[in-house]
């Protein structure tokens, strides 16, 4: 399988007035192309971070140390912000935010707001990009979509916003989606509808999607590979099988267990004690080893490799090392395996 | 089954914005909650489920309907010693743990201030004593009352939200989207420390939320709402496997699955909100205390 996304160790910090924050300490990513990949997380683990990388829109105080992000053989770290405005962003790579409300422009009519990236970045007439837009309203399920190019973001309620700022990312034909968190901010029943949304789009336009989210309902539905993230670290990478039928780092196993499913009926749910670090004092050995009941003492020494566990199943945990103790995953977790692994048929 | 704790009967919360527009939140919600027991209300933005808990907890004024907390009426006009009893035994978490605590205000004298204005206390010391108490019960440690609220963490400073509901040993506490601020491995602690202060004190919660995996885990009842209209309540596990009413259905079958397997051949009941009318519909029993709006035609 071809990537048309890859990031090698990358490291980057923040400079804040509190003293360095080593926000990510050597992330490996790859996109395999038409595929959709998840980055999981909790908040502050370098999710977001790693993908505002991607698309330059990192801010000032940020300190990029080391890696390579590399798109059809680019470095993109290595173009000028002003050639990855005008070459990548939009063109190539394009992004739905979190927030509806705040990613569109108030004072511009939502048709402006999609002909706009369009007229910037092709040799197209406006009455074109219109007639464009007018497409992109219908294929993203908005209806009356001549009618519609005239309203402004107010006039719309959430899901519609979220659905023209989807229409405003496709604009310019993208080869890479990146959804940082895109249903967060909407109910369920219109967060279903989004995410089929996208999904429909993506076989139609054979676009790479990268969804940056904590929801692992979401990761579920939508996702072929996920990397969970910890720490500015990924911990565990694999198939979304692999990922939900087998997961092998405690912080998988928490994160999978703190969300109940509609099955579970244990009195307690099990969770992930403590917070996760402060990367302004920069973790020794695994940053997870503090939170970590199965925590041995290498933990707080060294930090874990990569171990691997199937060609495409990889997790940065000492607990996978051949002289590792043996251990059992907490037994409500494994209730909930087996009863997932049977539901859907996997051994 | 025991006398209710909180009986809502006909709730209506209307809000007027100018002279030909009024908001019509709530439109005639009856439930009730018993003692010790968890009741979830859930629903979409916009569908009324926080302008009811700040209506129950008397934040507005209820345009019509009426509220039995404890046997006292809390709905209307009331005296001061019903006010008093009201402030002390119904409490609320509300949802950003950032904007609901004042910054300028150490955590101990956020935690007591309902103890010094109900004087629960006879000396300074027993009153730094139940705050150090409070403080243990919900994981910080009695230091942490000398510190303000931007020195503590997300899941942290909602354990002080809860702490401050506690202290005051109330019979029913409103959370109000409680953890959907935290992070999912934060959550997980939060419900946890609920679920064992419920064990512990036999409080009622009203859990208002629109996480519905979360809901059914930690509700005994649920209370579905949907433009201002309850439009099914039961038990957890009638609504879950029974559900009656075609909005309900449609909800629950868009609920996301942690189970790759499950969600790729999910598939979504459609539900026409657009054309749902439920003005003058009645309730109709499904069985024992499942209840559903009627919403045929005729």
């Amino acid at each position: 399988m071809e990537n048309i996304l890859s990031i090698k160790n990358l490291d980057i910090t923040f400079r804040t007035n509190a003293g360095n924050v080593h926000a990510i300490r050597g992330v490996d990513f790859v996109l395999p192309r038409g595929k959709t990949v998840a980055l999981v997380g909790e908040s502050g683990s370098g999710k977001s971070v790693t993908m505002k990388a991607v698309t330059g829109l990192l801010d000032t105080n940020v300190l990029i140390n080391d890696g390579k992000i590399f798109y059809n053989g680019i470095d993109l770290l290595t173009l000028s912000k002003k050639d990855l405005r005008r070459k990548i962003n939009g063109r190539e790579i394009a992004m739905v935010f979190q927030d509806p409300m705040t990613s569109l422009d108030p004072t511009m009519t939502i048709g402006e707001q999609i002909m706009e990236g369009m007229l910037l970045h092709k040799k197209i007439s406006s009455s074109d990009a219109r007639e464009k837009s007018v497409e992109l309203l219908n294929l993203v399920g908005i209806s009356e979509a001549e009618r519609r190019m005239k309203n402004y973001p107010h006039q719309l309620s959430g899901g519609m916003r979220q659905r023209v700022v989807i229409a405003v990312a496709l604009s310019c034909e993208p080869k890479i989606l990146i959804c940082d968190e895109p249903t967060t901010a909407l109910d369920v029943t219109v967060q279903a509808r989004i995410l089929n949304l996208i999904k429909n789009v993506q076989a139609e336009m054979n676009l790479s999607v990268i969804y940056i989210t904590h929801d692992l309902g979401v990761v579920a539905k939508v996702a072929d590979f996920v990397n969970v993230m910890y720490a500015g670290k990924v911990v565990e990478v694999g198939t979304v099988e692999e990922i939900f039928y087998d997961p092998r780092h405690p912080y998988t196993w928490g994160l999978l267990s703190a969300m109940p499913d509609l099955e579970t009926e244990d009195d307690r749910l099990y969770s992930i004690p403590g917070s996760p670090p402060n990367l302004l004092h920069e973790p020794t050995g695994d940053a997870f080893a503090p939170r970590n009941k199965f925590a041995m003492k290498i933990d707080e020494r060294e930090t874990p490799p990569m171990f691997k566990i199937s060609e495409t199943h990889f997790a940065a945990t000492w607990l996978l090392h051949p002289d590792a103790p043996k251990i059992e995953m907490p037994a409500e977790l494994q209730a909930r395996l087996i009863r997932s692994r049977k539901a859907a048929g996997y051994e | 089954m025991s006398e209710p704790l909180l009986k809502v009967k006909n709730l209506r919360q209307h809000f007027k914005i100018s002279r030909g527009f009024t908001v019509k939140a709530v439109n005639g919600v009856s439930f009730e909650i018993f003692p010790g027991e968890t009741y979830g209300l859930v629903g979409e933005s916009g569908s009324g489920k926080t302008t009811i808990g700040r209506s129950i907890i008397r934040l507005y004024d209820p345009t019509d309907g009426e509220i039995f907390f404890n046997r006292d009426k809390i709905s209307g006009e009331l005296s001061h010693k019903i006010w008093r009893r009201l402030r002390k035994n119904m409490q609320m978490i509300f949802q950003d743990p950032m904007s609901s605590l004042n910054p300028r205000k150490k955590i101990g004298d956020i935690i007591g201030e309902g103890l010094d204005i109900h004087k629960l206390y006879s000396t300074r010391k027993e009153r730094n004593e139940i705050i150090g108490e409070i403080l243990k019960k919900v994981g910080l440690s009695p230091a942490h009352a000398e510190r303000y609220p931007q020195q503590f963490s997300g899941g942290q400073r909602q354990r002080v939200g809860i702490a401050r509901a506690l202290v005051m040993n109330p019979k029913l506490i409103i959370a109000d989207e409680c953890i959907s601020a935290l992070d999912v491995s934060i959550q997980a602690q939060v419900v946890n420390l609920m679920k064992d202060i419920q064990h512990e004190t036999n409080c009622a919660y009203l859990f208002i939320a629109h996480d519905l995996s979360m809901v059914k885990y930690i509700s005994d009842r649920i209370g579905v709402l949907h433009k201002g209209y309850l439009v099914e309540t039961g038990t957890t596990r009638e609504i879950f496997s029974n559900p009656a009413h075609p909005y309900t259905q449609s909800l629950l079958s868009a609920v996301p699955q942690p189970n790759p397997a499950v969600e790729k051949n999910r598939k979504l009941i459609s539900y026409d909100a657009a054309a749902a009318n439920y003005e003058n519909r009645k309730m109709r029993r499904v069985n024992d205390d499942h209840f559903v709006l009627d919403w045929q035609e005729g």
